[in-house]
């Protein structure tokens, strides 16, 4: 199972969505996504798109700022 | 994936809601939409290409042409706009935070495959033509866009 990063700090809504759209595009199920944000509505929104793109949603931190989240691909 | 539409119609050719039109539809594309704008009377402008198009027009139809923002990179902001400065004040702004332009957000929009759509009719009323627009534009009328609304299950009107 591949593990993918994505860089999406400075970007502004609705960039990091875009690109997690983008690159979950080109993952198979089960492939784990790691993306990092620094767009503080971010938080809310990956719940609402992991949701309604039927990804799940492993783990969310903020730290200091830098909000980190684990997706593993539906 | 759940495959929900949006739609959009994009009446206004104002800057700010121009942006909000867009992010919208590059958000709803993101979340797995499929995602028609419709582009009407003032909205038509966000469409433009920015470089002048030598075309044979009547007199009115050049002068509308002239009068209205040539493209995205010249909308002007529906609130305190003061002449244009407000617009660019607030392009300065957005490039500091790295917020994307309307070009941007446009771009971003074809890539994910957002469906463009120019008002043919009012296209004719304000004299603008197909070669003056943008690439990977289409053109339709109001029946398009409605079929396009009956399988959708957010319309905005902006």
């Amino acid at each position: 199972m591949a593990e993918k990063f994505i860089n999406a700090r400075g970007m502004q809504c609705p960039g990091p969505i875009v690109q997690l759209f983008k690159e979950a595009q080109n993952c198979a199920p089960g492939d784990i996504l790691c993306i990092e944000v620094t767009d503080h509505g971010f938080k809310k929104d990956i719940a609402a798109w992991c949701k309604k793109t039927k990804n799940e949603l492993l783990s969310l931190e903020d730290d200091g700022g830098v909000i980190r989240a684990r997706i593993k691909k539906g | 994936m759940d495959m929900n539409k949006k739609t959009i119609i994009v009446f206004s050719g104002d800057l700010d809601k121009a942006m909000a039109s867009l992010i919208i539809a590059n958000g709803a594309a993101a979340m797995g939409n499929e995602v028609t704008m419709f582009f009407t009377f003032w909205g038509l402008n966000v469409l433009r290409k920015p470089d002048k198009v030598k075309i044979k027009k009547s007199f009115l139809e050049a002068l509308f042409g002239w009068m209205m923002p040539r493209g995205a990179g010249r909308l002007g902001l529906s609130k305190m706009n003061f002449g244009g400065m407000g617009a660019s004040m607030m392009r300065t702004i957005m490039k500091q935070k790295n917020v994307s332009d309307v070009q941007e957000l446009i771009e971003t929009a074809q890539s994910l495959g957002v469906k463009l759509i120019a008002c043919s009719m009012s296209m004719d009323v304000m004299g603008i033509r197909a070669e003056e627009l943008i690439d990977g534009v289409e053109f339709a009328g109001v029946a398009t866009y409605l079929g396009e609304a009956d399988e959708a299950n957010v319309n905005l009107f902006i």
